[in-house]
């Protein structure tokens, strides 16, 4: 599927147990993404999806556990080292997180303007590139309030891909569009992994996106608060020694017979 | 009925454990904030250059040049009405021109400041507590973080140096507007002509009187900021936890405001100002 998959690790989890307060939600998590790969973390509502990516970038402290991106570790960096390494990666997050005080255009430039000497005009030229890439030509000058969910999820895009990062997460891509959106979306992401070679880590519980997007998945379960399942999402369809996660998998399947 | 049972001494311990507990935390969360936000205004005075200064002009506009009607109208009606109250009284011992000291050290010194610190506290605080909280909510402060930008810095430094700019700004003016509201008193109230109420009230004021107001109007500004920002940022993640976030903004900006006041007036008297 991939064209150029290297075994080299950009993110690599190890014993990671996280969770609020005193509760544990998930716990001893290991796994770890390949360059250039597009990652999946799959699970149902509330098994800690956003909370494992929450983790993963470094919004949260986990109980135990080490996350590496790009070889640092991001639990133990320290505030200034944290930051340099949170600039090397893009998160788009549910609702786009776009700053409603500043139109599409700001947005995208601002971390350009923070991080980067280059000039306006250079600046300006930059971020109608990443527009246009998003399919946003022509918005730039609109604010967050004015342009519908789907919109606010590619203009959160195009911010996220303003340093040109070479790793992208996706909080939950496809939630709340309707399938012809959401599928746009998904030919999005694999086009930014054909042409710009962005590795991409993915939390769904969208079946569609799964199978036409991810080279490998895991899948987290509430019970045992850990990972039940790791592979290519049709060789665990097919051979998951685990019922459950093939009637998950197949569940899409079904889906479209109904229909 | 069933019997209401009676509070047992278990129960009354508990609760003062509950709310101490409570309390303690509140006050960690106080002095981190205050901590951070340190930090981050030295880091600024270094360099200058990374203000947000968009962001603070909007922010002046909103907590200065807005508010300045209310400020004006409240602060006129506050003069009037501590003017009314002390002419009814100076009537009976027929010193009328001590309204003109009463109205004029009373406004200086304490309900300038703290009516205008009340004005900015509803609308400065609470906009400031429900804007930070409705970004919590929408993951913006998550974005601004994994962007490697401080929410302190692009949130907080605008909306505080907004306010220790234009609560002083303010203050001036609801000085002047309360001192015209004790004028209105004297001159149609009490008769007296407008340049010896004016002569009477420059005699007794001195600019001392009107810099303590001042630097009272500066520690309001930056209580009710920090205040307003930091129960933002503690707000839960959902529509009610906005709104009780801005609620508490509010109440607890009142009482700093008040305590603050009372200490620095203890203070001046002690310094003897």
């Amino acid at each position: 599927m991939s064209v150029q998959q290297t075994d080299k690790k950009i993110v690599e989890v190890t014993n990671l147990t996280v969770g609020y307060g005193k509760n544990v939600v998930l716990r001893d998590i290991n796994f770890s993404v390949n360059t250039g790969e597009i990652f999946v973390i799959l699970g149902g509502s509330g098994c800690g999806k956003s909370t494992l990516l929450k983790h993963l970038i470094g919004l949260y402290q986990p109980f135990v556990g080490d996350v590496l991106i790009f070889g640092e570790n991001i639990v133990t960096a320290g505030e200034t080292q944290k930051s340099l390494l949170m600039r090397r990666f893009g998160v788009t997050y549910q609702s786009g997180a776009l700053f409603g005080s500043l139109t599409l255009a700001e947005n995208v430039a601002l971390p350009l303007e923070e991080y980067t000497r280059k000039s306006p005009a250079e600046i300006d030229t930059i971020v109608r590139e990443k527009l246009r890439l998003v399919d946003l030509s022509g918005f730039e000058d609109y604010l967050p309030a004015e342009i519908s969910g789907g919109m606010k999820k590619r203009a959160g895009l195009a911010r996220a891909m303003a340093l040109d990062p070479t790793l992208l997460f996706f909080d939950e891509p496809s939630a709340g569009l309707d399938p012809i959106t959401s599928a746009e979306l998904d030919r999005l992401i694999l086009r930014l992994r054909r042409e710009l070679d962005t590795t991409i880590v993915i939390v769904t519980h969208e079946l569609d996106s799964v199978f036409t997007v991810s080279d490998r998945v895991i899948m987290l379960d509430d019970d045992t608060k850990g990972i039940i399942a790791e592979g290519t999402p049709e060789a665990l369809r097919k051979h998951s020694a685990n019922p459950w996660v093939r009637e998950f998998l197949n569940r899409s399947n079904m889906k479209r017979k109904q229909a | 009925m069933k019997k209401k049972t009676m509070p047992t001494l278990r129960d009354f311990v508990e609760g003062i454990g509950k709310a101490s507990t409570i309390i303690r935390c509140d006050c960690r969360d106080m002095i981190a904030f205050t901590g951070d936000l340190t930090l981050t205004l030295l880091f600024i005075c270094r360099h200058p250059g990374k203000i947000r200064w968009r962001e603070t002009l909007y922010y002046m506009d909103l907590c200065g040049s807005q508010a300045l009607p209310i400020v004006l109208m409240i602060c006129y009606l506050m003069g009037l009405i501590l003017g009314f109250q002390a002419a009814v009284q100076m009537q009976k011992f027929g010193t009328e021109i001590f309204v003109a000291d009463l109205v004029g050290f009373s406004i200086l010194k304490e309900l300038g400041p703290l009516m205008v610190a009340m004005i900015a506290t509803g609308r400065a605080g609470s906009a400031f507590a429900a804007e930070i909280g409705t970004m919590k909510v929408n993951e913006e402060i998550d974005a601004l973080s994994t962007m490697g930008l401080s929410p302190m810095r692009f949130l907080v430094v605008p909306k505080m140096l907004a306010m220790l700019v234009t609560m002083p700004v303010l203050t001036v003016f609801g000085d002047v507007a309360g001192l015209l509201g004790g004028m209105t008193v004297g001159v149609t109230m009490l008769d007296l002509p407008m340049v010896v109420y004016y002569n009477r009230t420059i005699e007794v004021l001195s600019p001392t009187v009107f810099n303590l107001g001042l630097v009272k109007s500066v520690v309001f500004a930056f209580l009710i900021a920090a205040i307003g920002c930091m129960r933002g940022f503690q707000s839960e993640n959902d529509a009610q936890g906005v709104g009780r976030a801005t609620t508490s903004a509010v109440v607890t900006s009142i009482f700093w405001v008040v305590v603050a006041d009372a200490i620095l007036t203890m203070l001046f008297s002690v310094l003897g100002f």
